[in-house]
């Protein structure tokens, strides 16, 4: 029988939850690392064992971690002790150092800041890891300040790819509430060159070459709080959802409204439809339905909880525009916790599983594609990423 | 051998025995040599203690030693002779911040 193994990253740790099929009988493991966030843990298609997990620290600054055996064990890429003093090992799988040279496009080195001003790119953390469809040792980095950074050897180094920063709109990017974050990469399964990201508050990305050069994607994006609400960049892109067998049709959560492109990404239509709320943080897609997707409608702006303490699912199965509640099994009064915007996932087994966790620390999964939930933990540190590996 | 006591989580991250590590630095010690050394025998505190890019202290860690607050020192002063010869550690101290 098939097994589901979930990745869960929190403030204080990290979590990896494993159960069969059936998925109502869950095993809990951890917490790893201890008192550190998590912002993201994900594994490798080509290899499920492989997971990496990036763990950071207002102390400490940042750690990615790498598990060979599906998160039992865990070690820092390259940071084992050094048997010779003189033969020094550097360790540099947190090493994410912006590239200015003049010989790779020479980037832009400074952004908008807060005050209005032009800042230098400082590199905080990584929020999103997404390791290649096909290498193990491949992973792309999403980090704040907004930047993506690739590993070919297994994370132990990073080279970030500088033609996202150097394209020429940086100096218009500016940070949203919780940073200047590069948190959503997504790898055309049908062209591995053509990749997806979005950041906040920028918009959406893509590259058509493996990522030398990108193009903003944010046509029909209106972000009314914006001095141009239909700007070339500027937008708060919450995050962004497809189908591998449909990598063409993308799916956007933004901070206001959900919209879909059938252009990858050339151009958006809004799909918010019938919706309660306009703001919502996490959006995926069911895993063998290509036009039902999932979002978690949240009460903008400053509140972020469930609107009128109910915490719903809203299921369309149109591709947007008509949504449906799915509440069985969630709480339906006095909730506010939110959903933030990596901690919703779905499986790939039959009826798909769709996986959620909130920042009161509950994890809720449901095992037939969101018509019932159950939650598989309940009292973790607040949830920031929720991760699925669907197993043989 | 000078003693350097870890914090916690750099402890664990280190995979190290206790919280104290003796490290051997070269003459004159100076709490630069004292990473150096730190990090050569745990690659994977690099970037932990001091940033990758800039080289510079992170700003919520302190050193200590002597009862004494040497964060705002020079990387390259030496350290105090009873540091030095071991009988007093110098303390890497995360700042009581957060939640």
């Amino acid at each position: 029988m098939s097994k589901v193994r979930v990745l869960v990253g929190t403030r204080k740790g990290a979590f990896v939850l494993e159960s069969d099929g059936k998925r109502h009988a869950w095993n809990v493991n951890g917490p790893f690392f201890t008192g550190w966030e998590i912002y993201h843990m994900k594994g490798s298609p080509a290899d499920p064992n492989r997971i990496y997990a990036s763990q950071s620290s207002g102390w400490f600054g940042q750690v990615i971690q790498r598990s060979s055996d599906g998160g039992k064990t865990w070690e820092t890429p390259g940071g084992g002790p050094t048997q010779d003093p003189r033969g020094w090992m550097h360790g540099e799988s947190n090493k994410f150092v912006y590239d200015v040279s003049g010989e790779t496009g020479k980037p832009l080195t400074t952004h908008q800041f807060y005050d209005g001003t032009q800042h230098p790119w400082e590199f905080k953390r990584v929020w999103h890891l997404e390791p290649s469809l096909g290498d193990p040792d491949a992973v792309y980095a999403g980090v704040e300040d907004a930047a993506i950074f690739r590993s070919a050897d297994g994370a132990r180094s990073w080279q970030e790819l500088p033609g996202l920063r150097g394209h020429g709109t940086g100096p218009k990017w500016q940070p949203g509430a919780g940073g200047m974050c590069l948190h959503t990469i997504l790898i055309d399964p049908q062209n591995p060159k053509r990749i997806y990201i979005a950041i906040s508050a920028a918009g959406a990305f893509r590259t058509d070459d493996g990522g030398k050069t990108w193009s903003p994607i944010n046509q029909g994006l209106r972000s009314q709080y914006i001095p141009d609400p239909n700007a070339e960049v500027g937008h708060c892109v919450h995050h962004i959802a497809f189908h591998p067998s449909r990598p063409g049709v993308l799916f956007m959560q933004k901070h206001w409204d959900v919209m879909r492109s059938d252009d990858a990404g050339d151009s958006w239509r809004e799909v918010s439809g019938n919706l309660p709320t306009d703001f919502g943080f996490a959006i995926d897609v069911h895993a063998h339905e290509p036009e039902t997707i999932y979002v978690v409608p949240i009460k903008s702006d400053s509140e972020h909880f469930p609107l009128d303490g109910k915490l719903r699912v809203y299921r369309s199965r149109t591709g947007g525009n008509e949504w449906e509640p799915l509440a069985k099994g969630l709480p339906q009064s006095h909730c506010y916790v939110n959903v933030l915007r990596d901690a919703m996932a779905v499986d790939r087994l039959e009826p798909c599983g769709i996986y959620f966790g909130t920042t009161g620390g509950q994890v809720y999964g449901s095992a037939d594609a969101g018509d019932s939930w159950e939650p598989i933990v309940r009292d973790l540190p607040p949830v920031l990423s929720v991760e699925v590996q669907s197993l043989p | 051998m000078i003693r350097v006591v870890l914090p916690t989580h750099l402890r664990r991250l280190a995979q190290a025995d206790s919280s104290e590590v003796q490290l051997e630095v070269h003459d004159p010690a100076t709490i630069r040599g004292v990473l150096d050394a730190l990090e050569a025998r745990y690659p994977m505190l690099c970037g932990t203690i001091r940033d990758h890019a800039t080289g510079q202290r992170r700003p919520f860690l302190r050193f200590f030693a002597c009862e004494q607050d040497l964060s705002l020192d020079s990387l390259d002063v030496p350290l105090p002779d009873a540091v030095v010869t071991g009988a007093e550690p110098l303390l890497i101290v995360g700042a009581i911040a957060g939640g």
